[in-house]
């Protein structure tokens, strides 16, 4: 076991104690947090700061204004419903059609909802039942992305996003979460979705990852996992590294859509980022923030950008 | 810098803890083990006399224990009807006078000490000067000196002096010296006395003590004569009957020197008794007593000094620290996760009553049952609170339906099931069927039985007796407890969970 404890130090391998005594308590003042933590407040951020994000079709905060829901989304085909605090990607309903005439839903994931149900959904949400404290919620009801061609072969039902990690304004770290059945659909890897690595120089995906267990091939359409290559890579590293000083969190985790029409947009910003991101990469954090560390802030964006995509990538290459 | 704070006061935690406990521990005897008991004597002395057929001043003085090497007095009285008593400090030790303006008719005085074991008690006397030499007019001088002579002789120091003196004296068939200072007596305490002089002429501070034997249940006790002599730097014990060396294990001393125990002016026959009983205390008790007599405020702030119901609650609430402790040590440093972040502490409350593998088992049957009739009111659509409601009322009429079936088949355990913490069960219900929803079977039964094993472990833990006592006694361990928190606040190492997290992450790795 100290064999494994001294092999996992000396590749930087980041772990949770580590992650909140080290980075986030020291980079994360805490009254930064409602920005992030509530999907409305991050919405409305990085709209006055130019930044596309998937348009606001409506807010319920109240139960008399459940019953508003069709005439918000009468002149939507598919949306998205979720909880503006919500975390892990708990209580978020992807609606893929609906039948006007009877108020039915279908969802992505195939299943049927009625007037009923959904509205009972929107009713929990509101309780707080997703929400991190209990608290009372609101429920978002926004456009739902359409699948970008890039990942025609690499996702099972649902869209995938992307995930960076940016410490005090420097992408450090970046992998794209590919839906599975056993995910439902929904790109996160707590509940079975792929994560694959993305080479910062490149853009290219490396390796894939499920739970805890590395994957060359995605569990449900076969397709390689590795070589995959995302568009307009620069520019997605430029969007996540804007999002540090949309927040001000040194510590964040930034989550991008690719709209088929739209191209990329902000889905939601994330003060505790998971850990996971290090085996989907093969490669440990520590010495990428180590450097990141080292440098005087206030670069401008595209510097931080370079320096990412040159330095960073190559100074802690990720291993085969 | 924010590591370096976190030391230095911790370390201060940890010293304070540490200086108070050891403090309560060596100083003032606070018992280390719950099992110790100590034991204590009562002994009483009882004056009886007869004042006559007229009303009469009375006055009487009694020798009382001061200087009792071995033992300690917890507590002492003085029972007396109509008497006036004051106690001073006089040439042999202690001692009690009463006096009454008019007395008639038999009367009795007691005295009573309640003494126990304290090894730290010793003679703190000055060192003593060297006495004069006796005069006794001769022949009495000649033979002190012939005898001072032979004995010294066959003498290295005061002690062998003292030993070889009391052979002597016991053995006074043949030696005329002897002979004459004994003056025909030979009782130990005529032995005793004698060797006073004898030391005396020898230039040894000595001097004759008397005492009582701590037997228990004594009607009776005697009053033992006891030398002691003085070799230039403590004292040292002397039997007269026998010239063995030391005290006897339940000797206390009662008074020192030539005066009577009691005097008595204006009474006819007196008679005194002794009388000893021997008592388990507790030991917390005799060092509270102890405490409050060298005036020392910790006793103020025990925790003993509480309603016994306000102790029982706090026998159980200083454990929860630990118990947090537990927790802590469990999701940061193992990696266990839990549904809510104390819940397994409050389980494990619940399991002292229960003990743990009953506790299990109910707590699981109410769990599953209570998570059956939530997914029943999934359908039915209802608002937060109202179905958290409903799921505490049912938890509480599943309860109750446990106990009364429990009680039918004659199993007590099931009894004890009212102890849970029903609120909390109710949040575990409602996170879990969350959880299972959101997450899958797998998980939510994961985190379940997660907690459950952390409740266990955290029960095994504050249900030692060891750690009971400890931290009912020596409440100040809990700035331990503290210190230990903090600094694994600081703790950025990896969890255990997570090595088996990565290992597969490892083993892709140089």
């Amino acid at each position: 076991m100290l064999a494994l404890i001294r092999k996992l130090q000396a590749n930087g391998v980041l772990g949770l104690n580590e992650r909140n005594c080290e980075y986030i308590m020291r980079y994360n003042p805490r009254r930064l947090y409602p920005l992030v933590d509530d999907k409305l407040s991050t919405k409305r951020l990085a709209m006055a700061a130019g930044l596309p994000v998937p348009e606001l079709y409506g807010v319920i905060s109240s139960h008399r204004e459940v019953r508003e829901l069709p005439k918000m989304v009468a002149a939507h085909r598919d949306f998205v419903v979720k909880p503006a605090q919500g975390s892990g990607g708990d209580g978020i309903l992807v609606v893929s059609a609906r039948v006007k005439e009877r108020n039915v839903y279908r969802l992505v994931d195939g299943s049927i909802l009625d007037e009923d149900d959904i509205e009972h959904h929107l009713s929990n949400i509101i309780s707080g039942q997703y929400s991190l404290g209990g608290h009372r919620d609101v429920a978002l009801v926004e456009y739902c992305v359409k699948f970008d061609s890039t990942f025609s072969e690499h996702a099972f039902r649902g869209v995938p996003d992307i995930r960076v990690i940016v410490f005090r304004g420097y992408p450090v770290l970046s992998m794209v979460r590919l839906p599975t059945r056993r995910s439902h659909g929904k790109a996160n890897l707590h509940q079975g979705a792929v994560g694959a690595g993305l080479d910062l120089a490149t853009g290219r995906t490396t390796h894939g990852v499920i739970g805890n267990s590395p994957v060359t091939e995605h569990p449900d359409t076969g397709a390689a996992i590795a070589g995959l290559q995302l568009p307009q890579w620069s520019y997605l590293l430029e969007f996540s590294a804007r999002c540090y000083d949309l927040a001000g969190l040194g510590y964040l985790g930034v989550d991008i859509v690719l709209d088929r029409d739209k191209g990329p947009m902000l889905l939601e910003l994330n003060a505790r980022p998971g850990l996971n991101i290090q085996i989907a990469n093969r490669c440990g954090l520590r010495s990428r923030l180590a450097l990141v560390e080292r440098q005087t802030a206030g670069a401008p964006v595209e510097e931080r950008v370079a320096y990412a995509m040159h330095t960073l990538a190559a100074a802690a290459p990720a291993l085969n | 810098m924010q590591g370096y704070k976190i030391w230095v006061f911790a370390l201060a935690l940890f010293l304070i803890g540490g200086a108070l406990f050891l403090y309560k521990w060596l100083e003032l005897g606070y018992p280390l083990l719950p099992e110790e008991e100590t034991s204590i004597w009562t002994v009483e002395a009882t004056i009886q006399f007869d004042a006559g057929e007229k009303s009469m001043p009375v006055k009487a003085t009694l020798h009382i224990p001061g200087l009792t090497p071995g033992f300690a007095i917890l507590d002492e009285n003085f029972v007396s009807r109509g008497f006036g008593f004051t106690t001073r400090y006089v040439a042999g030790g202690r001692q009690v006078q009463w006096a009454i303006r008019r007395a008639k008719g038999p009367q009795t005085l007691y005295y009573r000490a309640v003494v126990y074991k304290d090894p730290t008690q010793f003679e703190n006397d000055t060192t003593p000067l060297f006495p004069p030499f006796p005069v006794l007019g001769e022949p009495l001088d000649t033979a002190l000196q012939q005898l001072v002579a032979q004995v010294r002789d066959q003498s290295a120091d005061p002690a062998s002096f003292t030993v070889e003196l009391l052979k002597r004296l016991e053995d006074s068939g043949g030696d005329q010296n002897i002979g004459l200072l004994l003056a025909g007596e030979s009782d130990p305490t005529a032995r005793a006395r004698a060797a006073v002089t004898v030391l005396a002429a020898a230039q040894i501070p000595a001097r004759l003590m008397r005492g009582i034997s701590l037997v228990d249940r004594e009607r009776q006790s005697r009053v033992v004569p006891w030398l002691e002599v003085h070799d230039g730097d403590r004292w040292l014990y002397f039997d007269p009957a026998t010239g063995a060396q030391g005290l006897p294990e339940k000797f206390l001393t009662w008074w020192r020197g030539e005066e009577s125990l009691y005097t008595l002016d204006g009474g006819g026959e007196t008679e005194i008794r002794f009388s000893v009983q021997r008592n388990e205390a507790d030991p917390v008790l005799v060092a509270e007593r102890r405490a409050q007599t060298v005036q020392s405020r910790i006793a103020d702030f025990s925790l003993f000094s509480l309603p016994i119901q306000a102790q029982a609650v706090y026998a159980v609430l200083l454990m929860i620290p630990l118990g947090a402790l537990v927790v802590v040590i469990l999701r940061n440093i193992v990696g266990i996760t839990t549904f809510g972040t104390f819940m397994p502490v409050l389980v494990a409350l619940a399991f002292r009553e229960t003990q743990v593998l009953a506790g299990v088992i109910l707590f699981s049957l109410v769990v599953s049952i209570g998570l059956l009739f939530r997914f029943f009111m999934e359908n039915l659509r209802l608002l937060l609170v109202p179905r958290l409601a409903s799921v505490l009322i049912i938890v509480v009429m599943l309860m109750a339906l446990i106990s009364i079936v429990a009680n039918q088949l004659g199993l007590d355990m099931g009894l004890s099931v009212g102890l849970f913490p029903m609120v909390i069960l109710t949040m575990t219900i409602e996170r879990m069927s969350i959880v299972w929803e959101e997450r899958g079977p797998a998980e939510a039964i994961q985190q379940g039985v997660g907690s459950l094993i952390v409740a266990a472990i955290c029960f095994s833990v504050m249900d030692i007796n060891l750690l009971k006592h400890l931290f009912f006694v020596f409440p100040e361990l809990l700035l331990w407890v503290l210190a230990i928190c903090l600094l694994l606040g600081r703790y950025s190492g990896y969890r255990l969970l997570e090595l088996v997290r990565f290992k597969s992450l490892a083993a892709l790795m140089r």
